[in-house]
């Protein structure tokens, strides 16, 4: 069974990363968004939230911060996430579900080209 | 809500918002009652905002006048025959019991409460959860994982995706086959 002393593997690994990274990078980190009350809990947001967080943890991608966020105002598109690509327009999901999420973090975070099917305006 | 770790995962996020930096979850099972405690070191509430916090048509979002987030838990407990207490006291914190009847048709499942503890983590506040059935006990407190980390964010994607495997298997240990 895993324990809290796995932690210090893992943290010995982060560290030498992190000492190898130079202070640009803050800036040029991309943020994904997830909604994350009670309309977006209730829409499934959890499960979205927490496949972004695997898929960026098993890509290793150090620059892409996983968040949430409360209620946009929007309740029945929930869950709603919201990308930040350093330089580029926020870019707002719509009614994402974890297989969305793959193809989202695929085409538009690792790929660089935008999920037009799922954008707000789309549904 | 299909799952009260959902419940769970809301009524904290209240806590969070309330500028909390210590939150307890207690789930407790024994017998045929489950109680799930919440409790926060928050801002807490007046006691007029108290008296009508369980009534849908209360909130303090300012975009629109429902909030759903209370009342949902107060009656997924109700339902099933058991009970639901909110305490606070403002500069001190707030306190959310809802109790319910294991055995009851109406009772949601408990569900993925691994999941709902590291969807919380928040390098700024700390979850104390203690998780005990019919006895056995688990805690997990995130200031002893903040100590190891030494100063690696809580919250990055490797450390949620590591803890949520390492309370599965804590939670799974604890259960003993039992589904709640």
């Amino acid at each position: 069974m895993k324990s809290i002393a796995d932690i210090k593997a893992i943290r010995d690994k982060m560290q030498a990363r992190i000492v190898n990274r130079d202070n640009s990078d803050a800036e040029l980190e991309t943020r994904i968004v997830v909604g994350m009350a009670t309309c977006g809990i209730a829409a499934g947001a959890r499960p979205v939230f927490n496949e972004f967080v695997d898929l960026v943890a098993a890509k290793g991608m150090h620059n892409v911060k996983v968040t949430r966020t409360g209620c946009l105002g929007m309740c029945k598109l929930e869950p709603i996430v919201e990308v930040f690509v350093p330089g580029e327009e926020k870019v707002t999901y719509v009614k994402v579900d974890p297989d969305k999420a793959k193809e989202i973090f695929t085409r538009h975070i690792v790929g660089g080209q935008v999920v037009s099917d799922y954008l707000i305006g789309e549904q | 809500m299909r799952e009260l770790a959902l419940n769970i995962l809301d009524i904290a996020e209240n806590s969070v918002k309330a500028r909390s930096t210590l939150i307890g979850i207690t789930i407790t099972v024994a017998g045929d009652t489950l109680e799930i405690v919440i409790d926060d070191n928050g801002t807490g509430m007046s006691k007029e905002f108290l008296s009508k916090v369980t009534d849908p048509f209360t909130t303090t979002r300012k975009t629109r006048k429902v909030g759903m987030g209370i009342p949902l838990f107060k009656e997924a407990a109700e339902v099933t025959g058991g009970s639901f207490e909110i305490e606070s006291e403002l500069g001190r914190g707030t306190r959310v019991t809802a109790r319910f009847k294991t055995d009851s048709i109406d009772r949601a499942p408990l569900g993925d409460i691994a999941e709902t503890a590291v969807t919380l983590l928040n390098p700024d506040i700390d979850f104390v959860w203690v998780y005990t059935v019919n006895g056995r006990s688990f805690t997990f407190d995130t200031r002893e994982i903040k100590e190891e980390l030494k100063g690696i964010p809580i919250d990055s994607p490797e450390i949620i995706s590591f803890l949520r495997e390492l309370l599965k298997e804590n939670i799974e240990s604890i259960n003993g086959g039992i589904v709640l």
